[in-house]
């Protein structure tokens, strides 16, 4: 029989300091995405991919290079603009349910804060993750698109920070969104289909802005995915000016440091009640 | 072959449930007759909710025979099910309905016309206490109102048989009697109830014979003043002591004193028909507990001694 | 009473099929209860229908004028926004009733473990498959009728025929939810939904939707072919455009035989789920 012996237990009583704590629930979703990596494969790097198939190469053969496309070959002049539109998808995909389980289903969130790690270093190491998960893929699908013949200049490589960038700007008001929901996430259904799918459409990816009627043009403007896809393209074509790179690169970094803000306060609400 | 005699609800004899190469059941036997509360008793893993099921007419039996209200559930699923009430072990709710839908939606599934529905869904919400929340969502309700709103929904053909399964699992102590309130009260318009559980306070305070399971197996059936008088004796008398002098009080003799005793890691357990003489022979021995404490012998020291005190999954 | 006896009982046709217990004959009770829940989630049906439109509205302003023609079927030019219409009324029938008898369906069954209460009632497996499947096929009709006022309202279909194009979109939609809820019983966890999107995005995009098969190189136009949204899609076209041919037949056959194989796949492998 064990003897019962007198109290030996001791707390290591060690509180992490901030970027090593986010660094630590970074190197916890890396955990899981050994485990689960190629159950993503599909959604975040053949999505794109065969996005740019389909329209670059497909309904690209019926396109004749014009003024239009920047007279280039469509193929070619998509594949900076799907670079983006797949941070978004990432970004967005990312962003929502991932984290309101993390609230909701899988309750993480509230073991994590458990421990010494705060609401904001969890919220630091999901953004942190998020922009390593659309960095990685943006070098998948440049990658590809590259042995796809749809790149012609290693301007593209300066694309990818244009890409993670507008991921970062889609995904903070939606991680901020996910942190406010407490129903089954019905709201990301409005989400995709009345702000991600009509962005993807007219926000100059497929087709110039000018097209679209005089009116829609400044609606265009609010568009994070207009301005990453003005930025990547500029990146991979050349000819980009200081003032509308700087606008675009301030209306991107305004919009994360909105979510960013956002989402802190409905961390800390939700998590330290 | 055995046949069904008057007034026996459920027989089953020899059932067998196997899962590949898991046996969840093992070959039991069981009859439960008309208007009786029965209980299956067992620890996690034991086989009670896989014989429910079958029971309930939603897993085939693997062998054996098994008769519910003198019918075959592999043949006549729909119809059994038509007459019985189900309980699950978890609530299984319909989320996206208020408490009223609830009612109303699973008893439309009955063929119940919506007059009847909706007559009977103000009926059972007053029988559960929940009439004012009559039209909230399911999901913010307490633990206690869904298990009870679960048990009012089972109730809405007006079933001949109650089959609940762990019914108070989770639940506070008020919420638990409340429980035990509703269900005597069926029990007394008639209603046959069978229940699995693993407290041993519900199954005495609810079941008029139980069986006990234990890896796949019934070890012991009966009434439970009968099983206690079988597996226990009238009285137990709990002995404490200061770390390290248990052992001296073994060394001592204290275990001749009785027929059977129990020696845990905080105390001993002397299983004797008379608590105090056994206490005062014990301190004429010279053996002096830190503290002592003579009670009744319950179903939990029948269950622990029947199904062992290891954790069994 | 013996246990053993054999059924001797006159059982219908479906039924003999089935094994006894699939069928209660109150698959209309679960459609109730959508109707019930469906109240509270108008503004999502609703968002079923913008969808398409937003398609329909980028290809007006934007794709059509990138390319203004294409050949359809029979050989004629045809503006390229009267090619696309038809082909976006068949892939959001067939995306409208995958996501129903997905996502949809396995939530209920495995989170909200909804089936288990409905099984315990005298309503079976092939019940709770035909009523959600009616289910998404009520929803269906709706956007295909309405999809269908747009598209004629823009005076992009021109045969008489063109009024086809809704039962043809239910048929579509019919197909894809009994196939889609046959797959959703193979799913372990959510991750697995990864897979559906890997089967579906690509017929989306692939099945002559955007462009004609003739883009394809040769080989590749014989896998397009196997694509049950391919006929969807090709069965539409030919309708808008009032240019019928006998191979319309074959197109319409094989999504029937999706369809039914799907709902029977559907209902037996619940049965193995739920009833074990």
């Amino acid at each position: 029989m064990p003897q019962v012996s007198a109290p030996t237990t001791q707390a290591t009583g060690r509180v992490v300091r901030s970027p090593h704590a986010a660094w630590l629930r970074v190197e916890g979703h890396w955990q899981w995405y050994r485990r689960h990596w190629h159950s993503t494969l599909f959604s975040s790097i053949a999505q794109p991919i065969l996005f740019l198939v389909a329209m670059g190469m497909g309904f690209g053969s019926q396109v004749e290079p014009s003024e239009a496309t920047r007279n280039l070959p469509y193929l070619v002049y998509l594949a900076p603009a799907m670079l983006v539109v797949g941070a978004l998808q990432n970004a967005v995909g990312e962003s929502s349910y991932p984290v309101l389980s993390g609230f909701k289903w899988q309750k993480d969130y509230w073991a994590v804060t458990a421990t010494p790690i705060t609401p904001g270093q969890l919220l630091a190491g999901q953004q942190i993750w998020i922009a390593l998960v659309i960095g990685f893929n943006g070098c998948a699908f440049v990658l590809i698109a590259t042995l796809l013949g749809a790149v012609q200049s290693p301007g593209i490589l300066l694309s990818l920070l244009a890409m993670v960038l507008t991921g970062m700007a889609c995904s903070a008001p939606v991680v901020a969104l996910a942190a406010t929901v407490t129903n089954d996430g019905n709201a990301f259904n409005g989400i995709f289909r009345f702000v991600v799918m009509p962005m993807t459409l007219f926000s100059g990816t497929f087709f110039p802005v000018s097209q679209l009627p005089e009116w829609a043009q400044p609606v265009v403007w609010l568009s994070p995915l207009w301005h990453g896809t003005e930025l990547s393209r500029a990146a991979a074509f050349g000819g980009a000016e200081f003032g509308p790179v700087f606008g675009h690169v301030a209306y991107l970094v305004g919009l994360f440091a909105l979510g960013i803000w956002l989402a802190r306060w409905r961390f800390r609400r939700r998590l330290v009640v | 072959m055995t046949t069904v005699g008057d007034g026996v609800l459920v027989q089953a004899n020899g059932l067998v449930k196997r899962f590949g190469e898991f046996t969840a059941v093992g070959g039991i036997d069981v009859a439960v007759r008309k208007g009786e509360a029965f209980g299956f008793l067992g620890p996690n893993g034991a086989g009670k909710s896989s014989t429910m099921r079958m029971v309930a007419c939603v897993s085939p039996r693997t062998e054996g025979e098994l008769s519910v209200l003198g019918m075959d559930p592999d043949r006549d699923g729909p119809r059994i099910r038509a007459r019985l009430g189900v309980v699950p072990q978890l609530d299984n709710l319909d989320t996206e309905l208020t408490v009223r839908q609830n009612l109303q939606v699973y008893g439309r599934y009955f063929g119940l016309s919506r007059a009847t529905v909706r007559a009977k869904a103000t009926e059972l919400m007053e029988f559960a206490q929940l009439s004012e929340r009559a039209d909230d969502e399911v999901e913010p309700l307490s633990g206690g109102m869904k298990r009870r709103l679960t048990i009012a929904r089972s109730l809405v053909n007006d079933p001949e048989l109650l089959l609940l399964d762990e019914p108070t699992t989770g639940l506070d102590p008020q919420a638990r009697h409340l429980l035990w309130d509703k269900l005597y009260r069926l029990k007394q318009q008639g209603v046959t109830l069978i229940i699995t559980t693993h407290f041993m306070d519900e199954a005495e305070q609810l079941c008029d014979r139980l069986v006990v399971m234990d890896h796949s197996r019934i070890v012991a059936e009966g009434a439970p003043s009968a099983l206690i008088k079988q597996y226990s004796t009238r009285e137990v008398l709990e002995l404490r002591f200061n770390p390290g002098e248990q052992q001296d009080a073994l060394d001592n003799g204290v275990a001749d004193l009785v027929e059977r005793i129990e020696v845990l890691p905080d105390r001993l357990l002397l299983y004797t028909e008379n608590g105090e003489s056994t206490l005062e022979t014990a301190h004429a021995k010279g053996i002096r507990p830190l503290s002592s404490l003579v009670r009744r012998s319950t179903l939990e020291d029948v269950f622990l001694r029947l199904t062992g005190r290891s954790l069994v999954d | 009473m013996s246990t053993t006896q054999t059924d001797t009982r006159v059982v219908s046709p479906l039924l003999r099929i089935a094994p006894t217990g699939m069928y209660a004959r109150r698959a209309r009770m679960l459609v109730e209860r959508s109707v019930l829940v469906s109240r509270k989630m108008w503004l999502i049906i609703l968002s079923g229908f913008f969808e398409p439109l937003f398609y329909l509205l980028a290809f007006q302003v934007g794709f059509g004028k990138l390319v203004e023609t294409v050949q359809g079927p029979g050989g004629q030019t045809m503006s390229y926004v009267a090619f696309v219409a038809p082909a976006l009324l068949a892939s959001s029938a067939m995306n409208g009733a995958v996501y129903d008898s997905t996502f949809n369906i396995f939530f209920k069954m495995r989170y909200q473990r909804l089936y288990e209460g409905v099984l315990a009632t005298p309503l079976g497996p092939l019940d709770i498959a035909m009523g959600e499947i009616s289910w998404a096929l009520v929803r269906g009709v709706l956007y295909a009728v309405a999809f269908f006022a747009v598209v004629s309202g823009m005076g992009l279909v021109t045969s008489p025929w063109a009024l086809l194009m809704v039962p043809v979109a239910i048929l579509i939609a019919f197909a894809f939810a009994a196939i889609g809820m046959a797959a959703t019983t193979w799913i372990r966890s959510t991750t697995d939904f990864g897979l559906i999107q890997l089967v579906l995005i690509p017929m989306f995009l692939f099945s002559t939707t955007f462009f004609p098969l003739s883009v394809f190189p040769g080989a590749v136009q014989v896998i397009i072919q196997i694509f049950p949204l391919y006929h969807g899609v090709e069965l539409m076209r030919g309708l808008a455009t009032g240019v019928l041919d006998p191979s319309m037949l074959g197109h319409l056959a094989y999504l029937v035989v999706l369809a039914v194989v799907g709902m029977l796949v559907a209902a037996r492998r619940l049965r193995v789920l739920l009833l074990r």
